[in-house]
């Protein structure tokens, strides 16, 4: 199979949807015409090829882009917006938190919202603290808004697909760091379905779990655990709502031990919610108790070595392996 | 001005006036001993804004807020599912999931209400470049109040429908409050209408409580807006009559201000401007009274013998149904609930 960038597996993805469904429409700032320059880019060339009618640079109002989605999707159409950065998310929370997550509900089921947010995150690219912060657990704490977070170039363009063919309201969280990332990603409209995790690497010793960059810290701590005897299970939740509850459960079942690995800060986290169901539900499982591995309880700062004391890495994943093996 | 044809006028007043009658039966039910649950925000006093709907097309798309009993009734929507919906029940138009603040009703076209102040607006742009995107001539009209007028999200969304030149019409009922916060305190400058300017378009400011006027402004600013023109304001220069919500005493409300706007009652000044001019008569009146004082029984009747929703219900109209979940938040999976049944849980 051939080999794309993250970042082309995401202008594929929305290339084939716009291709396939005269519905689908891009907005956001920047979404045409951008400062960057970037061929390996998610929306580069998309304004050329598809004209301003269905790929709409907007003016800087987060409010107004959600809006624009929310109330366009309530129409019938699938628009697929675009929010900067992760932490510019606060600007259109009304918008995505009392409206896309609520209208199937206030209207008793009358009224779908088939809208896609893609989120742009990450953290280590020194820009503090208002461009990096991942805000997964507050967007998963919204009933009604659909959330995915993938970790490669495949799923990249496969949880796309997925969302923006899907009828509630998804947020797909784009990790920057993965635009650079090499992957196979397969042809044509390949979609990852929504609420199923992978195991990405098989063990039997211990459970990773994460999503997102953070998968790759799982996978690089458990080749080096693998030069001491310890076989790591990682699995890539990717799918955070719907979260895959049944194959989490099935690996911590077999390796009896569960390790949490995020980028976003742990108290509060994601994280929290699946030790939680991981101890309520696999408990007679557990022969040791849970860790987390996330970022401290601290705004993303901006001094290079503080950032990187600040994001959770392949040796935090390790020592935490190693603390309940 | 050119006023609306005999026919459109004294549909215009029995709209009015069925708008009245189904609220004044709210109020009565807030005071008596089981009042309907929650709260019952009413638009007494502003019922002229029917006349902005009823200059509207049917295909038109209506986004609607918290003070929206006057924009659905004047639309069509059906008294009894909107009053068993504001009495909770299971045969309301919602389902019981939305109450009085958030009705919905897609077959006339009121896409959405919001409850969330000033949300309507960046909402209506979309419905609005929805249509605009489709090629169709259709428009999308949202209602909002002065207080609304504060909030950011009216102006991102005044802007992009201007730079985009979207078919969508803002109303804003200025009734002169904002929950206990009079005009003077909370909006800067001359009233609403002034702020399209700064964003290239057009707007009027009229007597919001002469449903003529009201119609003849609309459809001069429709008219624009369905030529390509790009969005409009239309203020209305109203008066809440009522408090924030029925359950608010307004003790900080001077009552001789109330007194002065109840001489401007918008039905009752229609009825004597139909009344001089022949359009309508005594007896005509006494006849939409009583068929809205039917319609309205009727309805309270349907949703007082209407069940409740079942508390299990909770968990319906969350997600699409393709992927089932449960209360906990996971996918409601078959291989889990065997497993758990093979624990004996099951």
């Amino acid at each position: 199979m051939r080999t794309l960038y993250g970042g082309q597996a995401v202008n594929e993805a929305l290339t084939v949807a716009m291709e396939t469904d005269d519905r689908v429409f891009l907005a956001g700032e920047g979404v045409g015409v951008s400062i960057h320059v970037n061929p390996m880019g998610p929306t580069h060339g998309l304004l050329e090829r598809f004209g301003d009618r269905r790929v709409r640079d907007t003016p800087v109002s987060e409010a107004a882009i959600a809006g624009l989605a929310v109330g366009s999707a309530t129409m019938g159409l699938l628009p697929v917006v675009e929010i900067m950065f992760f932490p510019f998310v606060t600007l259109a929370s009304d918008m995505l938190v009392n409206h896309a997550a609520k209208l199937r509900y206030l209207s008793g089921g009358r009224t779908p919202v088939p809208m896609t947010v893609r989120l742009k995150a990450g953290i280590g690219f020194q820009a503090g603290c208002h461009h990096s912060h991942n805000l997964e657990a507050w967007m998963a704490h919204a009933p009604g808004l659909k959330l995915v977070f993938p970790s490669n170039p495949a799923d990249m363009k496969g949880l796309l697909l997925s969302a923006i063919f899907h009828s509630d309201p998804v947020m797909v969280v784009e990790d920057l760091g993965l635009y650079r990332m090499q992957g196979e990603v397969p042809e044509g409209d390949a979609r990852t379905p929504l609420g199923r995790a992978a195991v990405v690497r098989e063990g039997a010793d211990v459970t990773v779990a994460a999503y997102g960059g953070a998968v790759g810290m799982a996978l690089e701590a458990a080749a080096s655990l693998q030069e001491d005897g310890i076989s790591v299970e990682v699995v890539d939740l990717r799918s955070l709502v719907p979260l895959d509850r049944e194959t989490l459960l099935t690996s911590v079942g077999r390796t009896g031990r569960f390790v949490m690995v995020h980028e976003a800060t742990r108290f509060g986290g994601l994280g929290a919610e699946v030790a939680a169901m991981v101890a309520e539900e696999a408990f007679e499982s557990l022969a040791a108790p849970v860790r987390r591995v996330a970022a401290p309880h601290a705004p993303v700062p901006f001094a290079p070595v503080q950032e990187r004391a600040y994001k959770p890495g392949p040796e935090d994943v390790a020592a935490a392996v190693r603390s309940i093996t | 001005m050119t006023p609306p044809s005999g026919d459109l006028r004294r549909e215009i007043l029995r709209s009015m006036i069925l708008v009245r009658v189904f609220e004044d039966q709210l109020t009565r039910m807030v005071r008596e001993e089981h009042p309907p649950p929650g709260i019952q925000i009413l638009s007494t006093g502003q019922e002229a804004a029917v006349a902005t709907i009823l200059a509207l097309r049917d295909d038109d798309v209506i986004v609607s807020n918290h003070r929206s009993h006057a924009h659905l009734l004047a639309r069509g929507a059906d008294p009894r599912d909107l009053l068993a919906e504001i009495m909770g029940k299971a045969t309301g138009v919602n389902r019981g999931k939305s109450g009085t603040l958030h009705l919905i009703v897609p077959e006339v076209n009121v896409l959405m209400t919001s409850t969330v102040v000033g949300a309507g607006p960046p909402m209506a742009a979309g419905s609005a470049f929805a249509q605009q995107y489709r090629g169709q001539d259709a428009i999308t009209v949202v209602f909002f109040g002065d207080g609304a007028a504060a909030e950011g999200s009216v102006h991102e969304a005044m802007n992009l429908a201007s730079v985009w030149k979207l078919p969508l019409l803002l109303v804003c009922e200025n009734n002169l409050w904002a929950g206990a916060q009079p005009l003077r305190v909370h909006c800067a400058g001359e009233g609403v209408a002034s702020r399209a300017a700064s964003y290239g378009m057009s707007s009027e400011r009229v007597d919001g409580n002469d449903a003529d006027t009201i119609h003849d402004a609309t459809l001069r600013l429709v008219s624009e807006i369905r030529a390509g023109e790009g969005p409009a304001l239309l203020e209305l220069a109203t008066y809440r009559m009522h408090g924030h919500s029925e359950q608010d005493p307004q003790h900080y409300v001077d009552p001789g201000e109330l007194e002065e706007w109840a001489q401007r009652d918008p039905i009752q000044r229609y009825q004597e401007r139909l009344l001089a001019q022949g359009i309508c008569g005594e007896a005509g009146f006494e006849e939409m009274w009583r068929e809205a004082e039917s319609a309205v029984n009727e309805a309270l009747a349907f949703a007082e013998g209407s069940p409740d929703p079942p508390p299990q219900g909770i968990m319906e109209h969350v997600w699409a149904p393709d992927i089932p979940m449960d209360g906990s938040g996971y996918p409601v999976e078959r291989e889990e609930r065997r497993g758990r049944a093979e624990k004996g849980e099951g």
